[in-house]
C-alpha cells in the first residue's frame, strides 16, 4: 500500500554510527568495483539508517554513482558485503533492491512525458478493478496518488491528471521521488536531485527530502552542491578516487573542511 | 493541498451557476482549457471533414446523398481496419510499412484456401488471422529483439510479403471469391430495426459510461468535469448516431462492414485507454527506457503490437476481398498502405509516438475516403487524387510536427 510508512526510526540527526546497540539498516563493508583498467571503488565502507539523510560527495569520477548503483542492483561489486537489516544480502538486479525497499531516483527521472502524474506514479504496478475483465482502477490510483503527494506536502501540482510534460523540473522531481517512496520503501537513493533546478524548485525538493526523513526513511543524496549538502544532510561522506576519505557530522564541520576533503587537500579519519 | 488542487482545476470550478449562460460558460471554459494545453483532440479533423463535405456537396449535389454516404462507409472499412493497427504501432513510436503487403498476402491465402482447396470460409478466416499475427510478431521480434529499426524491417516485409502474395496467387494472378459468407461482410446491409438497435445501443452505452464515470468521480471526492460538458458530449454522440442510422437506413440500411469497423474501433479504443496493455503501449511510446525501468517487458509489448497490426491487416484484406469478390495481385498494393498510414496521422495520432487515439483511424479514414470519393464523383483522374491526398497527408504531418514543437517550447516535452 502506498503511503504506508509510519514514523519509524528516530528524529533527524540520530545517526547509526552513534547508535551502537543496533546495526544500521543498510551497511556496506569493503566494497570494491573495477571497470577494466579503472578501479572505481576501493574497499568502501558505507552505511545509512532509517531517519537520516546522508550526503555522498566527491569530485567527478570519485565513484559516487558507482556506489549507488552497487546498492541499487545495477552493478555487482567485485568484493565486499552488503548487510540489510543485519543480514547479509546479495543485490543482483534492480528488482532485488526494490524487494528490500531500496528505491533509486536517477538524474533523468525516468518519467513518461506523455502520461499523466497518476499513470507515472503507478507505472509498471497498476492496480486493476476487482471482479472485472482487467480494467485499470483509475479512481483508486488517482485517490492514492493524491494521498501520497499530500502526505509528502507536494502541493504545487495542480491536478494529478496533468501530463508530466506540462510540469516544471521541480514538480517532475517531486513526482519521481514520491513514486519511489510510495511502495513501502525504506532507503531512497537520489542522484543529484536538484542539479537542473532553479532556486524555488530546489527549495521544494529540499523540503521533500526533509519530509522523507521525518517519515523515517533513510535517504542518500549525491550532490555537487556544498550548500545543499549542509542544508539537507545529517552526515556527509566524501569519496575521492574511489576511496572513502572522510565522514563528517553535519553540525560539527564546515564547508571548507568538506571541500578540502573532496579535493584532497587534507585528510580526516573516516 | 486541497486549495492548491481545486485552484488549478478550472474544470471543477466551472460548475454552472444555473441557466443557459452558466452552461455556455462552462462549455467555453472547458474548450479553452483544452485549447491552451494544445490538446485539441479530434476537433481539427472534424472541422476539416465538414469543410470537405461542404465543398464536394456544393460541387456535385449527390455527394451527401444516402447512397453515396453508404458507399463511402464501404470504401473506408478496409483502410480503417488497417489504420487501427497503424495507430497502435505509431503510439509505440514505430512504423509498419508492411501492412499493405500483409493484407494482400492474407487476401491471397483466403482466396486460394476457399476457392482452390475448398476450405470452409470460417477456417480460412481463422488461418489468415493467425497468418497476420504470425507475420506481425515475426517482424516485431526482428525489430524488438534483434534491434533492426522497424522502418527497415517492415520495408523488407513490404517487398517480401508482396512476393509471397504473388507466389500464393500463382500464374493467374486473380482468384474470384464468390463465397456468400465472405461476400456478406462488405456487401450486406443490416435490416432497418437492427440499425436502430445498434445506433441507439451505442449512444446509450456511451451515455451510461460517461454518466457512471461522472458519478463515481464525485462519490470518490475527485474533481469531475461539469455535468453540462458530459451532457454536451452525450448529445453530440447521440445526434451523430441517430443521423447516421437514419441516413443509411434511407438507402439500404447500415452496412455490415461499417458496424464491424466501428466495433473494432471501440474495442481497441477501450483496450488502449483502459487496460494495462494499452497503458504500457503509451509508456513505451513515450519513454521506452522509463518503461523498462518500471519493470515493463518492452520487448513483449512491441512484439504484441506488431502482431496486432498484422491481425488488423488480415482483417483489412478480408474486407477488401469481400467487397471486390476477388483476391488479386493488386489487393493491398498501390496506395492502400499509404492511405492507412495517412488515415492514422490525419486522424491526429502523432508520428513521434505516445500521443493519439484509436478513433483517429476512423476519422482519418473518413477524411481520406471522403476526398477520394468526392474526386471520383467529379471524375477527376488518378493524378489529381494522388496530389490532393499527398497534400492532405503533408498538412497533417506538418500540424503534428508544429504542435510537437509548440509543446516543447512550452516545456511540455
Amino acid at each position: 500500500m502506498p503511503n504506508d510508512q509510519q514514523s519509524m526510526g528516530g528524529g533527524g540527526g540520530d545517526t547509526a554510527a552513534s547508535a551502537g546497540s543496533r546495526r544500521p539498516l543498510l551497511e556496506l563493508k569493503g566494497i570494491s568495483k573495477r571497470f577494466g583498467a579503472v578501479q572505481a571503488l576501493t574497499e568502501v565502507d558505507f552505511e545509512v539508517d532509517l531517519g537520516e539523510v546522508v550526503a555522498l560527495v566527491g569530485d567527478n569520477g570519485a565513484g559516487k554513482t558507482t556506489l549507488i548503483k552497487c546498492v541499487a542492483g545495477t552493478h555487482q561489486p567485485d568484493a565486499g558485503t552488503i548487510y540489510f537489516d543485519g543480514r547479509e544480502v546479495k543485490i543482483q538486479t534492480p528488482s532485488d533492491a526494490t524487494r528490500l525497499g531500496i528505491e533509486t531516483v536517477y538524474q533523468d527521472l525516468a518519467l513518461c512525458d506523455n502520461l499523466d502524474v497518476v499513470a507515472n506514479m503507478y507505472l509498471g504496478r497498476e492496480r486493476l478493478e476487482p471482479a472485472d475483465v482487467g480494467f485499470l482502477a483509475e479512481l483508486e490510483m488517482e485517490k492514492a496518488s493524491l494521498d501520497v503527494l499530500r502526505g509528502l506536502n507536494v502541493t504545487t501540482i495542480g491536478s494529478v491528471r496533468t501530463k508530466v510534460a506540462a510540469l516544471s523540473g521541480g514538480q517532475r522531481q517531486s513526482v519521481a521521488i514520491s513514486r519511489a517512496v510510495m511502495w513501502n520503501s525504506r532507503i531512497l537513493l537520489l542522484d543529484e536531485p536538484t542539479a537542473a533546478l532553479g532556486v524555488a524548485q530546489t527549495e521544494q525538493v529540499h523540503a521533500l527530502i526533509k519530509r522523507l526523513r521525518e517519515q523515517g526513511l533513510g535517504v542518500v543524496v549525491i550532490s555537487h552542491n556544498i550548500q545543499e549538502v549542509f542544508e539537507v544532510s545529517d552526515r556527509i561522506v566524501v569519496l575521492r578516487l574511489g576511496r572513502l576519505v572522510a565522514t563528517f557530522r553535519q553540525q560539527e564541520t564546515t564547508p571548507e573542511d568538506v571541500v578540502a576533503a573532496i579535493v584532497g587537500a587534507r585528510r580526516e579519519a573516516a | 493541498m486541497a486549495a492548491g488542487l481545486s485552484e488549478q482545476t478550472p474544470l471543477d470550478e466551472a460548475v454552472p451557476k444555473g441557466g443557459l449562460a452558466g452552461a455556455g460558460r462552462a462549455l467555453a471554459s472547458a474548450g479553452l482549457q483544452r485549447l491552451r494545453q494544445g490538446e485539441l483532440g479530434s476537433l481539427p479533423v472534424i472541422v476539416g471533414l465538414i469543410i470537405i463535405w461542404g465543398y464536394f456537396e456544393s460541387q456535385q449535389g449527390v455527394y451527401l446523398s444516402a447512397r453515396n454516404l453508404s458507399n463511402l462507409v464501404l470504401q473506408i472499412a478496409s483502410t480503417g481496419a488497417v489504420a487501427i493497427g497503424i495507430v497502435m504501432v505509431l503510439l509505440l513510436g514505430e512504423i509498419d510499412l508492411s501492412v499493405g503487403s500483409v493484407a494482400g498476402l492474407c487476401s491471397a491465402i483466403l482466396g486460394v484456401l476457399i476457392v482452390n482447396t475448398g476450405w470452409p470460409w470460417w477456417a480460412a478466416i481463422i488461418v489468415i488471422l493467425f497468418t497476420g499475427a504470425a507475420v506481425g510478431a515475426f517482424q516485431g521480434a526482428w525489430f524488438a529483439v534483434v534491434g533492426v529499426p522497424s522502418f527497415v524491417v517492415t520495408l523488407a516485409g513490404f517487398l517480401g510479403w508482396q512476393g509471397v502474395q504473388l507466389r500464393v496467387l500463382g500464374s493467374t494472378g486473380t482468384v474470384n471469391v464468390f463465397e456468400p459468407h465472405i461476400g456478406a461482410i462488405a456487401q450486406s446491409y443490416l435490416p432497418d430495426y437492427w440499425g436502430w438497435i445498434i445506433g441507439v445501443g451505442a449512444a446509450g452505452g456511451y451515455a451510461l459510461t460517461v454518466l457512471t464515470e461522472q458519478a463515481r468521480r464525485r462519490r470518490a471526492g475527485l474533481p469531475a468535469p461539469p455535468i453540462v460538458v458530459a451532457f454536451f458530449r452525450i448529445a453530440v454522440v447521440a445526434v451523430i448516431a441517430v443521423a447516421s442510422v437514419e441516413i443509411l437506413n434511407s438507402f439500404s440500411g447500415v452496412p455490415t462492414a461499417g458496424v464491424i469497423l466501428l466495433g473494432l474501433v471501440i474495442f481497441f479504443s477501450v483496450v488502449m485507454t483502459r487496460t494495462k496493455f494499452g497503458r504500457y503501449v503509451f509508456a513505451v511510446g513515450g519513454n521506452a527506457e522509463a518503461a523498462r525501468r518500471a519493470g515493463i517487458n518492452v520487448v513483449r509489448i512491441r512484439i504484441a503490437v506488431f502482431a496486432l497490426a498484422g491481425v488488423m491487416a488480415a482483417i483489412g484484406g478480408l474486407i477488401f476481398v469481400s467487397r471486390l469478390t476477388a483476391a488479386s495481385t493488386q489487393t493491398g498494393a498501390g496506395t492502400f498502405l499509404l492511405e492507412a498510414i495517412a488515415a492514422a496521422v490525419i486522424g491526429g495520432t502523432s508520428l513521434f509516438g505516445g500521443r493519439g487515439s484509436v478513433w483517429s483511424a476512423l476519422l482519418g479514414a473518413l477524411v481520406i475516403g471522403s476526398v477520394a470519393n468526392g474526386l471520383d464523383l467529379l471524375a477527376q483522374p488518378p493524378e489529381i487524387k494522388y496530389m490532393v491526398e499527398g497534400a492532405i497527408l503533408g498538412a497533417a504531418v506538418t500540424v503534428d510536427a508544429v504542435s510537437r514543437r509548440g509543446r516543447a517550447a512550452a516545456g511540455r516535452g
